[in-house]
């Protein structure tokens, strides 16, 4: 069963049988314009709900992408260091940004389901 | 959309950031610049009274050139940067959005009841830009094709009384373009006509004249930055430098003569950050004992060069030893060259 969560600060963040894929949603990478750089956690970095992980940076403006679960990382997308615009491209696919192993199981559930998070947007739109 | 000066601003169209800037680089860019203000000053000496505001020369100016200029305050800092035309009877100055009510007001407070003042806000104010800005402009108005750069026309035209001068804000040849507001969707609407032509806006803008070295108000320049430490000397004409023909005479020359050629200690240049960090306005540069010896004023990617680039203002006594420094760009040191501006050499129609 894949489950797919949003944060109020547009990150997305799946389960993949335990393992958990962070990314930016399609609405924040809009709003961003072109991606021209993406800084990427170290690999076993442990870290906390809510925790700067990564950063997103377009021609305008640098965003971070806290983290919507706690946990180890135990992969980055290396792809974006040469290809940014993959961001832009497929932001809930080959856009990713890390993968952690969760340390808390309950975490993702809280947070907003796909129909909870279009409502947000649309209500900022 | 973003809010500029008090006016909506679009970022960009619907191409992009990058995509626009690069199309102003090779074909041609429309920037709709309506924000910026307008300013006329007509009457008997008008060009004495906006030079005792100015280091630049204006009083030797001829009929139909244009000159860029700084507005001064008394501590040698600056309270706008502008272009000035002269015409047959008045002086225009195209001024800053965020400065323009100020910089009205600075004028009429220094030159007071002396000659006429008027702000225009009834023109809108475009912007054709790029190689084939000349073609795209010259669809609509056939004379600028032998407008030479830095030179300003006024005529009348199917879109209303006009004012053309061949400059801009890109490093590339192109225009700039001041017509009545109602008349602005028309007149853009028959310049996105030709085919190279494209809308550009605010992101590209600020991009482009960053490749091209060009100061911006609020970063480069400010009230408390003087032109010797923004690297503008060129700015201050010769017959008003020390020892010039009409030396003095605008607010602040003693300081600026104090400072002059190179006695600040600070000034302007340009960096390029090593790897593919964008190093941003504000960011410190250090040394590598960690000593802070200047700071970023404004910093991007550059579409063209396809990294980041940066201006900041740096000791001078680093400059000069020739020491290593790093941005600190979230607590990491990234290492950067000082290098001449601007990045991208200027394409101006000489």
């Amino acid at each position: 069963m894949m489950t797919i969560r949003f944060t109020d600060d547009h990150e997305w963040a799946r389960d993949d049988d335990g393992i958990i894929t962070v990314g930016i949603t399609d609405f924040a990478q809009q709003q961003l314009g072109e991606v021209v750089y993406v800084e990427l956690p170290d690999i076993d970095r442990v870290v906390a709900v809510g925790e700067e992980v990564a950063v997103v940076e377009s021609v305008k403006a640098a965003g971070e992408v806290k983290s919507p679960v706690s946990g180890t990382v135990v992969a980055v997308n290396e792809d974006l260091n040469d290809s940014p615009e993959l961001v832009n491209d497929d932001p809930s696919g080959n856009g990713w940004f890390y993968k952690i192993s969760p340390s808390g199981p309950d975490e993702l559930n809280a947070l907003m389901d796909e129909t909870a998070y279009e409502a947000m947007v649309s209500a900022l739109a | 959309m973003t809010s500029f000066a008090g006016y909506d601003m679009p970022v960009h169209y619907q191409g992009g950031i990058i995509d626009e800037h690069k199309h102003v680089r090779s074909a041609c860019g429309i920037f709709d610049v309506s924000h910026m203000g307008v300013i006329e000053v007509r009457g008997a000496d008008a060009d004495q009274w906006v030079e005792s505001l100015t280091p630049a020369d204006i009083c030797s100016l001829q009929p139909g050139a244009q000159r860029y200029a700084l507005l001064m305050n008394e501590r040698g800092g600056v309270v706008d940067d502008l272009m000035v035309s002269r015409l047959q009877d008045r002086l225009v100055l195209v001024v800053n959005a965020a400065c323009k009510n100020n910089d009205f007001s600075y004028i009429r407070s220094a030159i007071g009841d002396q000659v006429e003042v008027t702000m225009h806000e009834e023109l809108a104010l475009i912007a054709i830009q790029g190689p084939k800005a000349h073609s795209v402009l010259g669809q609509a108005i056939p004379e600028v094709g032998t407008l030479s750069f830095l030179r300003t026309l006024s005529k009348s035209s199917e879109f209303g009384d006009i004012l053309i001068s061949r400059s801009g804000y890109t490093g590339e040849d192109g225009f700039e373009v001041a017509l009545p507001a109602e008349q602005a969707k028309q007149f853009t609407e028959h310049l996105l006509s030709h085919p190279d032509a494209r809308l550009a806006g605010l992101g590209a803008r600020d991009t482009l004249r960053l490749e091209a070295g060009l100061c911006l108000y609020g970063h480069e320049l400010g009230p408390d930055i003087s032109p010797v430490e923004a690297d503008l000397n060129w700015a201050i004409g010769k017959s008003r430098r020390l020892d010039g023909a009409r030396e003095g005479n605008f607010p602040g020359a003693d300081v600026v003569y104090s400072q002059w050629p190179d006695n600040t200690e600070s000034v302007r240049v340009g960096i390029l950050p090593e790897g593919k960090a964008p190093v941003r306005d504000g960011a410190e540069l250090v040394d590598a004992n960690g000593n802070v010896i200047g700071t970023v004023s404004s910093g991007s990617i550059s579409p063209t060069l396809q990294r980041p680039v940066a201006m900041a203002f740096i000791q001078r006594s680093a400059l000069r030893s020739g020491t290593q420094l790093f941005a600190n760009v979230r607590n990491r040191h990234i290492p950067v060259a000082v290098t001449n501006l601007p990045f991208i050499p200027h394409n101006y129609a000489r």
